[in-house]
């Protein structure tokens, strides 16, 4: 196998390197690549739909199609994923108990009472888990100004980098920064699995219905300016909110499926002990 | 031999592109381990961004940001952009889906790879095949 | 309205997988409903956007209203015309054929099956009518992720399977995006009609050649194409029959569709066959790959992996007459991936049928068969002709276009390849029905399902099978309407 690999490999980055010769300069402003779409995208994109972000123009209006499906994508990997490892049928295993104020580990062997509604106990995930209160509070103390920031990067898109998919990935990390500091009993009882798997579908469905409402209000899919008849404004501002709509929406997914990929992965899709 | 050297150093970042790519590339043929084949995956993956965020670099221009541009003068800045200023959005664009698709694929494949785990046992290939071979 | 349907036939499968997903988490019986639904609309506008076509010669969608080289463009033409009907139509049936199977093979995740299987359909006809060569590859992703996750339900080694499957794909769709690429840094354009415009020029530019070899490859990679196939045979054997049924007459022959887009529309077949000298041994591989796949077919002892070893022979048939360079060999591939859709459904459908009463696909599970599945397995029989070449079904005319075009291009063994593959398919498919007509029934798969048991399947997955083998002889007798008012104008004049 590693002949077969080392062959393929030679053949494959000969091939690379030999087209490198006819590659335009690096960096060269003159290059086809300069000089053929962008130039459009650069001077035009301002006075077409009034977002200084070139990349959030191209992005979520000239492209915009590519970026439906590209939100399509992560939440066909949400889905693929849930269907491939999630367990609903609960075998009983080995659990582990502390009791909060001695600090007592208790394991109870499959099938065995499990004093889940008990004050007294908690449940941890291996025989012996360190008492982690400065992870915890550090966490708690942290994560609501991670999500603030995550909401400033979605909202912000149309004015410096950022967007939908970065900050919905922010808040998806926040998400799993209480399940790993905690552990993922906790971070899904904040966010139960239904609760997850409808903010997938909401946020997609977000982005796709703008666009089919473009398309009900009598133009072409996703031409957010006939936006412009609903909420009363002139079609260029229409494009720009209509990007900051699909941005809110492409949020929301990448959230709801990073935090469902996640879950069915770490904890094999048992949603029982995480990491 | 000294036309080699600029050569390389005038297009480096392709060169380095084509590295990484067949790392990942042998590892993804030749390595035994499924996990191994997928982190080689996604250097794999990784390689084709860089490669493509090297296309949208343009000499002595900045981001793609239009500056001093408010939300609410559009039209007005118009007259004042030069081309040449501002980097090619559009490989950042495609790079933002290539990111996106490649997140996806990983997850599936981890999925993946623990359903094998808990099928097999192992994540070794030749492993895997002796069990089947076995059976 | 009527001029949206190029984005309702993507948009309205997209948003109903939503819905059913929505569903699944709500009220489960809403899913297949939606789903039928969903595709019934698909179906409708592809049919009403070939009639356009026929009329307009190409349709032209410009999605967000921008115009091609900026925004992303649909366009339709006589080519993908055709091919998105046969994807809407073969998606519909073999969702409605085998809804018991997935009641009895999912139970539980119904809802995220129906989303991951809407979401695959919307994924193929959302490849076939782009003319973004970048939005194809979004698209492609999407098939691929969705038939990941629907192919690693199977049985046992599915998951490994799937695995490898995986590793090939995203080799064969990242090769894909560098050729784009390599393609981009040339001509700065990602439009496909932008794209061949502006090649010509550039004809002689290393950087073209190796898009070029990139791209083909990266598509032989998701196509199967013989040396590149190890991956298929054990992805399509461990699917779920519903799963099985749906993605092995579609897939492949979506991307076979992907390889004519790019040798006509992107590369142009000027470039293609004048200026590079390759056919002649790209022929000479499909032939290996036709030989080797009816080779390797004939070791099998099981009904699936046999007719995956017959898809990657298939595969092999259109990528050759593809190549050969001339118009007979092109209408050829054309109409078989047509054909061949039709006739791998039916067959991968007789498999489902069977795998839901006797719960096996192995050769021995097979024993009387034909006594107590008589429709069942008359529409194998007609499946069966179909895939060898006897007259009156369409199989046999592709066929015939394909070995006129090896004729005409004086490839001598293609034609012998294609004579070769049939004349195993005949032993093939004889030794199936023999074992199926002859012997008597035995039941292995014991207690549960007593001997006299095993009847005919149920109405609901007969109807669609039994509209499937009739197809099969209906776009026979029409083959010559297709190819008049169809494939001609699908082929460039270039080509001869």
């Amino acid at each position: 196998m590693r002949m077969i690999a080392l062959i393929i490999i030679v053949l494959s980055g000969g091939l690379l390197l030999y087209a490198t010769q006819d590659f335009p300069q690096w960096a060269d402003p003159a290059s086809p690549a300069s000089l053929h779409l962008s130039p459009h995208y650069i001077q035009k994109s301002m006075e077409e739909t009034s977002v200084p972000n070139l990349v959030t123009a191209v992005l979520a209006d000239y492209r915009g199609f590519d970026t439906m499906f590209e939100t399509t994508v992560i939440f066909c990997a949400g889905v693929a994923c849930f269907m491939l490892l999630r367990i609903s049928r609960q075998t009983p295993e080995d659990r582990y108990y502390r009791h909060i104020s001695t600090g007592v580990t208790i394991h109870i062997k499959d099938g065995g009472k499990i004093p889940d509604k008990s004050k007294e106990f908690e449940r941890i995930d291996t025989m012996w888990t360190p008492f982690d209160l400065v992870i915890k509070t550090v966490c708690r103390f942290l994560i609501p100004f991670i999500q603030l920031f995550a909401l400033y990067v979605i909202a912000h898109g149309h004015h410096s980098p950022g967007g939908g998919f970065q900050g919905g990935v922010i808040l998806g990390a926040s998400i799993i920064l209480l399940a790993i500091s905690h552990n993922l009993r906790t971070a899904t009882k904040r966010m139960n699995e239904k609760l997850i798997g409808l903010l997938c579908v909401t946020g997609v469905f977000i982005y796709a219905g703008t666009g089919a409402l473009c398309l009900l209000i009598g133009l072409n899919f996703l031409d957010y300016s006939a936006l412009a008849s609903v909420l009363f404004l002139d079609p260029v501002s229409a494009r720009s909110f209509g990007i900051l709509i699909v941005e809110i929406g492409v949020g929301i997914a990448v959230m709801a499926t990073m935090i469902w990929i996640y879950n069915n992965v770490s904890s094999a899709g048992k949603y029982d002990e995480g990491l | 031999m000294s036309d080699l050297i600029p050569f390389i150093v005038a297009k480096y970042n392709y060169w380095i592109y084509i590295t990484l790519m067949m790392i990942g590339l042998y590892a993804m043929i030749a390595k035994n381990n499924l996990v191994k084949k997928i982190v080689g995956m996604n250097i794999f993956q990784t390689a084709i961004i860089l490669f493509y965020v090297s296309i949208g670099a343009k000499k002595g221009a900045t981001i793609p940001i239009i500056e001093h541009a408010h939300g609410d003068a559009h039209g007005a800045v118009s007259h004042t952009i030069e081309i040449a200023h501002y980097i090619n959005p559009l490989p950042h664009v495609l790079m933002l889906t290539a990111i996106v698709v490649s997140v996806a694929t990983l997850g599936v494949a981890l999925a993946l790879a623990i359903k094998v785990y808990n099928r097999h046992k192992t994540l070794e290939e030749d492993e895997i095949i002796d069990q089947i071979k076995g059976i | 309205m009527s001029q949206h349907y190029p984005a309702l036939l993507v948009i309205v499968p997209l948003l109903s997988a939503f819905l059913i997903s929505a569903a699944g988490w709500l009220n489960k019986r809403l899913c297949f409903p939606i789903a039928v639904a969903a595709l019934s609309v698909a179906c409708f506008s592809s049919v009403l956007l070939l009639f356009q076509v026929l009329d307009e010669k190409v349709v032209l969608y410009k999605l967000g209203g921008w115009s091609p080289p900026w925004g992303i463009a649909y366009s339709v033409d006589y080519l993908n015309g055709l091919v998105l009907v046969v994807v809407s139509v073969v998606a519909l049936l073999n969702l409605i054929a085998t809804q018991r199977n997935v009641e009895q093979e999912f139970s539980e995740k119904i809802g995220a099956f129906y989303t991951l299987y809407i979401l695959f359909v919307t994924g193929l006809l959302g490849i076939v009518v782009t003319g973004d060569a970048f939005n194809l590859y979004v698209l492609l992703e999407i098939a691929s992720l969705t038939g990941y996750g629907l192919i690693a339900m199977g049985e046992n080694r599915a998951p490994l399977a799937t695995l490898n499957y995986l590793y090939m794909g995203t080799i064969g769709a990242s090769f894909y995006l560098l050729g784009i690429g390599y393609l981009y840094i040339v001509t700065g354009s990602l439009n496909m009609a932008d794209i061949s415009a502006i090649l010509p020029s550039l004809y002689h530019s290393k950087t073209v050649l190796a898009a070029f070899v990139i791209c083909i490859v990266g598509v032989w990679l998701k196509m199967a194409f013989f040396p590149l196939h190890a991956w298929l045979p054990n992805a399509y054997t461990y699917a779920p029959s519903a799963v099985s049924s749906l993605i092995a007459p579609l897939m492949t022959k979506v991307i076979i569709y992907v390889m004519i887009r790019l040798m006509l529309t992107v590369f142009t077949p000027k470039y293609i066959f004048s200026t590079l000298n390759v056919s002649d041994s790209i022929v000479w591989i499909a032939v290996i790959a036709i030989v080797m796949g009816a080779i390797l077919a004939l070791g099998q002892r099981n009904l699936k992996k046999m007719l995956a070893y017959i898809i990657v022979a298939e595969v092999g048939y259109m990528v050759g007459g593809a190549w050969l360079g001339n118009r007979a060999g092109m209408t050829g591939a054309i109409l078989h991936i047509a054909n061949d859709a039709l006739m791998t459904l039916c067959v991968f459908l007789v498999v489902g049928n069977i795998v839901y009463k006797v719960k096996g696909y192995a050769f021995e599970d097979l024993k009387g068969l034909f006594r107590k599945m008589p429709f069942t397995m008359g529409a194998f029989v007609v499946g069966a002709m179909s895939i060898i070449g006897v007259p009156p079904t369409c199989g046999f005319f592709s066929k015939w276009y394909l070995i006129s075009g090896a004729i005409q291009a004086g490839h001598y063994g293609f034609m012998v390849a294609l004579l070769f593959s049939s004349l195993v398919n005949v032993i093939l498919f004889f030794r199936v029905i023999e074992i199926s007509y002859y012997e008597p029934f035995e039941n292995h798969h014991g207690q549960e399902s007593h001997p006299g048991k095993i009847a005919e399947a149920p109405l609901t997955m007969l109807v669609p099978l039994l509209i499937v083998a009739a197809g099969l002889v209906v776009v026979g007798v029409y083959t010559g309407d297709i190819v008049n008012h169809i494939i001609e104008f699908a082929i460039p004049k270039g080509i001869v």
